[in-house]
């Protein structure tokens, strides 16, 4: 069997799960076995009782190529000279330049049959962002939007920050769609400056002074409006409070990561992607529940090899050192960290050195929040043929996987009845996901 | 001190005094704003178009007597706030001072009148609904690389509605125009949806015609027929089931509209091919029309013109009634039927709605003559208070004027120029605008864009409220010298004008007595900077106020 088309797992017994013991016993037959295999399962289940409880989404934007990534074929003509590394796991290979990533390999797992229907970037990140295609009568939340929305227990109430961050934003931060806006990532860029507008421009005498008048003002305009019952409820100030409270509160010291030692730091790489990966786990500590973090320039329609090496290059630190301060800290158990753009790259290299958009096909890596490492779902073709529709090279992967089930994991992992239907503004029901968990992770 | 020195001291403060009170008579009365041309209050077309405004408001009146609902309404909004919402509706900011100096002088009964005219003949007016029909049209997103040029298309659209151009006759441009999308900007309509094939998107662009220029949303007939019974087609008279045919024969009339590097052409014999939800393969799928077939005209060999022929017939009524929703909603914040683009073919419509959409009809597709007679309606000079509660009833039938928030790049505007004593519009100094320019979009960015769908209803996020409260183009707008806010202090001849100032550059209006009261009291016992600083935070304080962020 070629190795390409192979799931891997660590082997190791705390990993199995209850499907996988159903599996195993359905597999080889001993179906007698299976109400003990049940009751192992169980078992083992039983053990998993916490959902995570929060995702790091690191956001290649521009889509990288899976062939110089997490889906490297080297040897093979679609290579294109890239070279792979080996990680600590037997059969994985990682893209070249994945030196550190290539050492948690065991914590971490790879999707390499990805597949969408969008091909433009706009469309495709909508896409992966939201786990739906762009509908021009509906705006769907994006992931990060979605689990702040589903998951608001009593701890959630004791953060003054906003839940849903996005650190050096690309155009399409998340946002909260049909939830509303409120749900829209809170964005910030190279955490080694001040967070943007949190501290008020004159001194607090004044300030408060301010915010008397302020008071002063709204009330005589509410005054006049006590009566409408359309807008009771959104007209107010309650933005005002949250805005003051997370002006004063101690927690926005988690976006400032000019305290981190210096040489802590710099193992995330002295990037601001590096730097955002590091106030990533500290936000995450702080209660946030998504944080997104931006890598962009993967557009390599020139000069692929050079270019996406560059990236390779600020992106390998920061993973490997995310997931290492993750596990020590104690939070890669209930931390999702997810690691991918909108689509690949073209498995053939154009005349000026460029690899093209490939939505047929493509890569990325999860780990945390109960989602075993060192697993690979799915295998991309080594030889897939020029010429063909849509339809013909989904068939040249195996176990390949609609982006959409990459939201139905995760939304499962986090204990959020993915398949709930909720209401739009306008009172169209909606599913909250359309995937399927893909099994084999947990 | 001999004769001369004093002379030369003399000569000096005299200088000083004639600057001074010019910058004052600046402050006080500013450049006269140009008469508009088009103002004609005794005109035989301001008469028909109060005659139509008058039949929309006896339409709603008695609607609410067949509904029952009683004839209780809110009474007329003063005029600042009735010119405000204009503004916001058509420009997409506030007046500036200069401008409600003018309108004030102007006779009561023709303000209203004046003030559309002023606006419609300000290319602020154009390109902010150029925007918003853009929206429509293309969307917002980059799309594709080389081959779309959205500024271009943004400032296509905006030179034919300052010309008023007859709108069926844009629509026409709009759905049959030819070659480079930089030199005939009308085709970025199609080159915009160019993806994976690389040619323009027949389904995207069903999509985009049904919904922009019909008012009708039949995308879901995309994957499946309609199931729930929301979706009839057919005609008015004898509606019929949308089916999943319906929207892929409306998208075959694109099949033979290409890309190349002539750009796009229309031609050719190339057939519409797609695989049904049932069927096995790919079948050939003929244009046709989804309703009112009857007004095709078969002896018209391109299809995108016989399309555009069908969607621009006088007596395709979604297609009126898709514009006058839209243009209400733009003055207003809100449509007459939500969402703005789905209005069943079979009905119920309002009857102002009706009125409106035979009166454009009627009117060669006059954009102007609809937003002068919108203008003009109780329903839209309704105050949004009133002595009774506001239930949702009173505001779905326009008993009440809707409170609706204002977009970011409404909220932005605003800001802008509420510390600018004069108008930032055309005729203002390339640098006040290319400054305008950047400090809007950054702040839009960071407040974040409404999208395509700016009609939604929408709520604020502390993201939006931190940037008001410490955003740095907020504060840079106050504290820069050259603003109103520092020369408001300094040339205002005493409190109450001081106040009355930015009560007026802010928030449209005259502070109340207790407003008044209570700033003067803190501002009397000021002196020099600290006194600038005070008028500073009241500017601060409304620019910050819920009232700023709201159109009432």
């Amino acid at each position: 069997m070629n190795n390409h088309y192979e799931n891997h797992a660590c082997g190791s017994f705390e990993h199995f799960s209850r499907r996988s013991i159903l599996r195993l016993a359905g597999l080889s037959g001993l179906s007698w076995l299976t109400p003990l295999a049940t009751t192992l399962a169980r078992d083992a289940e039983s053990k998993q009782t916490t959902h995570a409880k929060s995702v790091i989404v690191l956001w290649l934007e521009g889509a990288p190529s899976q062939l110089e990534t997490f889906d490297p074929h080297p040897g093979t003509e679609i290579a294109a000279g890239s070279k792979a590394r080996k990680t600590n796991v037997d059969g994985i290979l990682l893209g070249e330049g994945f030196e550190q990533t290539a050492e948690q390999m065991h914590s971490i797992s790879l999707i390499r049959a990805l597949t969408s229907k969008e091909g433009d970037h706009n469309r495709a990140i909508y896409n992966i962002k939201t786990g739906f295609r762009p509908d021009p009568t509906l705006v769907h939340p994006a992931i990060g939007s979605m689990i702040c929305h589903q998951l608001n227990e009593e701890a959630d109430a004791k953060v003054d920050i906003p839940r849903h961050v996005s650190i050096l934003p690309g155009p399409s931060p998340g946002r909260g769609g049909y939830l509303g806006d409120a749900y829209d990532a809170f964005k910030i860029f190279d955490p080694q400056n001040p967070v943007p507008d949190v501290k008020a421009r004159v001194e607090q005498h004044r300030q408060l002074k301010r915010l008397d008048d302020l008071r002063v003002i709204d009330n005589e305009f509410l005054r006049g409006r006590q009566n409408n019952r359309v807008v009771q409820g959104s007209l107010g100030n309650h933005n005002l409070d949250a805005a003051l409270q997370m002006m004063s509160s101690e927690q926005i010291r988690a976006f400032d990561v000019s305290t981190v030692p210096k040489e802590a730091r710099l193992q995330f790489g002295d990037t601001p992607f590096g730097r955002g990966c590091l106030a990533a786990v500290r936000l995450i500590e702080t209660g946030v529940r998504c944080v997104e973090v931006t890598l962009d320039g993967w557009d390599t329609h020139a000069n692929n090899h050079e270019l996406q090496a560059g990236r390779i290059d600020i992106l390998d630190p920061a993973l490997a050192s995310l997931i290492k301060e993750l596990k020590k800290r104690d939070l890669l158990d209930s931390t999702i960290v997810v690691c991918g753009g909108e689509f690949g790259r073209t498995p053939w290299v154009n005349p000026v050195g460029g690899r093209d958009h490939w939505p047929h096909g493509f890569s990325i890596a999860i780990a945390g929040g109960g989602i075993q490492g060192g697993r690979v779902v799915g295998a991309s073709s080594p030889n897939p043929k020029r010429d063909g529709n849509a339809e013909d090279r989904t068939k040249e992967l195996q176990n390949s996987h609609p982006v959409e089930d990459v939201h139905a994991t995760i939304y499962d992992a986090l204990g959020i009845d993915y398949e709930q239907e909720l209401d739009t503004p306008v009172g169209r029901p909606m599913q909250i996901c359309k995937g399927k968990p893909i099994t084999e992770l947990f | 001190m001999n004769l001369n020195a004093w002379t030369k001291n003399l000569f000096f403060i005299g200088l000083a005094v004639i600057g001074f009170a010019t910058l004052t008579v600046f402050l006080m009365a500013t450049d006269r704003v140009a008469a508009p041309e088009s103002f004609a209050p005794s005109s035989k077309a301001q008469f028909a178009i109060l005659n139509v405004a008058k039949t929309v408001d006896a339409s709603f009146k008695q609607e609410w007597n067949q509904k029952d609902l009683g004839m209780q309404a809110a009474g007329r909004a003063d005029d600042l706030t009735i010119a405000r919402r204009l503004s916001l509706g058509l420009t997409g900011t506030v007046p500036s001072l200069q401008e409600i100096r003018e309108f004030e002088s102007q006779e009561p009964q023709d303000r209203i009148h004046w003030w559309v005219s002023h606006l419609l003949e300000d290319r602020r007016t154009s390109n902010h609904l150029a925007e918003r029909f853009t929206r429509a049209f293309v969307g917002v997103d980059d799309g594709p690389f080389i081959l779309y040029r959205r500024r271009r298309f943004v400032k296509w659209l905006g030179d034919q509605i300052h010309d008023n151009v007859r709108y069926d006759q844009i629509v026409r441009q709009l759905l049959t125009g030819e070659g480079l999308w930089t030199d005939s900007p009308s085709v970025n309509f199609y080159t915009v949806t160019i993806g994976d094939t690389e040619q323009p998107d027949p389904v995207r662009l069903a999509g985009r015609t049904s919904r922009a220029l019909l008012g009708m949303r039949i995308d879901c007939l995309q994957c499946h027929d309609d199931f729930l019974g929301t979706i009839n087609l057919g005609s008015a008279d004898d509606p019929t089931g949308g089916m999943q045919t319906d929207f892929h024969s409306l998208a075959a009339f694109f099949a033979q509209t290409n890309v190349s590097l002539l750009g796009i052409k229309d031609g050719g014999d190339k057939e519409y091919q797609y695989q049904l939800l049932e069927a096995d393969e790919e079948s050939v799928i003929s244009p046709k029309v989804p309703f009112n077939q009857e007004l095709v005209d078969d002896n018209i060999s391109s299809l995108q013109k016989q399309l555009a022929e069908w969607v621009v017939h006088p007596e395709n009524r979604p297609f009126a009634r898709a514009t006058v929703n839209r243009v209400w909603a733009i003055m207003c914040g809100k449509p007459l039927v939500e969402p703005v683009d789905d209005i069943p073919l079979e009905g119920p419509f309002p009857q102002a709605m009706e009125v409106l959409a035979d009166d454009l009809v009627n009117n060669n597709f006059d954009l102007q003559r609809l937003i002068r007679t919108i203008a003009e309606t109780e329903a839209f000079q309704r105050d949004s208070r009133a002595d009774f509660e506001i239930t949702d009833q009173h505001v779905e039938n326009w008993k009440v004027f809707p409170l609706i928030r204002l977009r970011p790049d409404q909220v932005a505007g605003a800001a802008i120029q509420s510390t600018s004593f004069t108008t930032i519009d055309a005729t203002a100094h390339i640098i006040t605008r290319l400054t305008q320019f950047g400090q809007q979009n950054d702040f839009v960015e960071r407040y974040g864009d409404a999208g395509e769908d700016e009609f939604a209803a929408r709520g604020e996020t502390v993201t939006q409220r931190l940037l008001m409260l410490n955003g740095e183009m907020i504060d840079d707008r106050l504290t820069t010298p050259l603003n109103s806010p520092v020369r408001v202090s300094v040339l205002s001849p005493n409190t109450e004008q001081a106040i009355e100032t930015v009560y007026l550059a802010t928030l449209t209006r005259r502070p109340t007595a207790p407003e008044l009261t209570h700033f003067k009291s803190q501002l009397d016992q000021l002196q020099g900077t600290e006194r600038t600083k005070k008028i500073l935070d009241i500017y601060w304080t409304l620019v910050n106020s819920i009232e700023f962020v709201w159109n009432h």
